[in-house]
């Protein structure tokens, strides 16, 4: 048990700078959420505007440090880490991208049917 | 024969035996495929949220202008700042807990059971928070008027920021007062009826001429909702059907009663986790003090239950992205 205790390194400066990576962004992410910038709110870019391409990135930065470094997922092995990141991600852009391709249509075609004015 | 006959007990094949697929313990590997089949659910949640989004891309509620509370701060508008702050304490539990799987790596009982302590404490704060979240949406802010085809109308003074019914509406009591038990029989009540009638709210607004009203519609180009000029405001308003104070699962102040009804059941699933999570934590936590896991060599359960908690987390990053920022 001795052995054993020795053996292992403490991470604990990689979690104390993840942790200040995520911070970082989050303030990132607020201070853009409040102040808009207007070229980056108004300036369309794939279907939304460059601020919402901005915060998806962040998002996923994000989710990569928890994952990696929060839940150790880089010291699994290399096919615990597939099997779960890659399923995930593959099953997940495929619902979005149905999902949010057909909601469009759907908005192409029942926008103009809905009345504004009485 | 008898070599070939399995001598384990059922016991150690549901530990798993001796096999480590994929080079994990059955108990830490189960626990991410159960992370997985959550995020997928959760991903469900939000893709259905995202639908609707598109779907009524014209005519969405802001989150901006749904969000605005923070404590003490009564009436100044302050969006973001509550949201960040509860996202900070649920980041800031995560590092508490991965603090937790850390010492407990090295056998380090005291400081494991410090750790999962903070790790408690924040989840508290963050459910806490949550709570006050609703609270605050459930009672709204300024009030609203809803047409007879289920469209929210609110009322803008000149600079077109949104003015609170109470403002510029008296309330006569015109109508009728609240059913509750003393006044019926003993299983009659109703759900609270709105302070202002329709036509206590017409009143004012015929009294106030610096007043106009603004749809949901939202102007693609400029991202603010239309505003409807005072002298057309009028034919609106002959189609009012009720006052709405706050949101709740049929209507919604804010626009559109799908948003509310998103909002309350992600975060409420959320919120559900959340609670688990914690729950789980304490069960751990006591674990620990106790020495289980002392008396076990390892603290692999603190690991994982450490990992459903980062989970938790994972998931809070993206319903804060999908329903504050974008």
């Amino acid at each position: 048990m001795g052995a054993h205790a020795q053996e292992h390194k403490s991470h604990k400066k990689l979690i104390w700078k993840v942790f200040g990576i995520l911070s970082i962004i989050t303030i990132v992410e607020v201070v853009l959420g409040i102040v808009k910038p207007e070229a980056l709110f108004y300036t369309k870019i794939a279907g939304t505007s460059i601020l919402n391409i901005i915060f998806l990135v962040l998002t996923l930065v994000k989710a990569y440090y928890i994952t990696w470094f929060f839940m150790h997922m880089a010291d699994e092995t290399k096919s615990l880490r597939r099997s779960v990141v890659w399923t995930a991600v593959f099953l997940i852009i495929y619902l979005a991208t149905l999902l949010l391709i057909e909601a469009s249509y759907v908005n192409d075609v029942l926008g103009p049917l809905v009345k504004w004015n009485y | 024969m008898e070599a070939n006959i399995a001598t384990k007990t059922n016991a150690q094949t549901w530990g798993g035996g001796d096999n480590n697929p994929l080079g994990a313990s059955y108990g830490k590997m189960m626990m991410w495929f159960f992370i997985l089949s959550d995020a997928l659910t959760f991903s469900g949640f939000l893709g259905a949220y995202g639908f609707m989004r598109f779907k009524f891309n014209d005519s969405w509620p802001i989150a901006e202008e749904v969000f605005t509370h923070f404590p003490f701060l009564h009436g100044v508008p302050a969006p973001m700042y509550y949201v960040a702050f509860m996202t900070f304490v649920l980041i800031f539990s995560s590092v508490t807990m991965v603090l937790a799987v850390d010492a407990g790596k090295a056998l380090d009982k005291k400081k494991v059971t410090f750790y999962m302590l903070l790790t408690i404490i924040g989840g508290i704060i963050f459910i806490g928070s949550q709570a006050w979240e609703w609270k605050n949406f459930i009672n709204g802010t300024y009030g609203a008027v809803e047409l007879n085809d289920g469209k929210i109308i609110q009322f803008v003074n000149k600079d077109g920021k949104q003015v609170a019914l109470e403002s510029f509406a008296k309330a006569n009591h015109s109508e009728r007062t609240q059913l509750t038990r003393d006044k019926g029989m003993w299983f009659m009540s109703e759900s609270a009826i709105p302070p202002f009638t329709v036509n206590d709210v017409i009143e004012g607004f015929e009294a106030h001429p610096e007043l106009s009203i603004r749809t949901e519609k939202v102007n693609l180009e400029t991202k603010e909702k239309t505003i409807v000029p005072r002298d057309q405001a009028m034919s609106y308003l002959k189609e009012a059907r009720t006052v709405v104070m706050g949101a709740n699962l049929q209507v919604n102040e804010y626009g559109m009663p799908l948003f509310a009804d998103f909002f309350f059941f992600i975060t409420g699933f959320h919120g559900f986790h959340v609670l688990s999570g914690i729950v789980l934590n304490i069960i751990i936590f006591f674990n620990v003090i106790i020495g289980t896991y002392d008396r076990r060599g390892s603290y692999e359960m603190v690991e994982k239950v450490g990992l459903y908690w980062h989970f938790v987390d994972l998931v809070w990053v993206f319903v804060f992205t999908f329903f504050y920022l974008v």
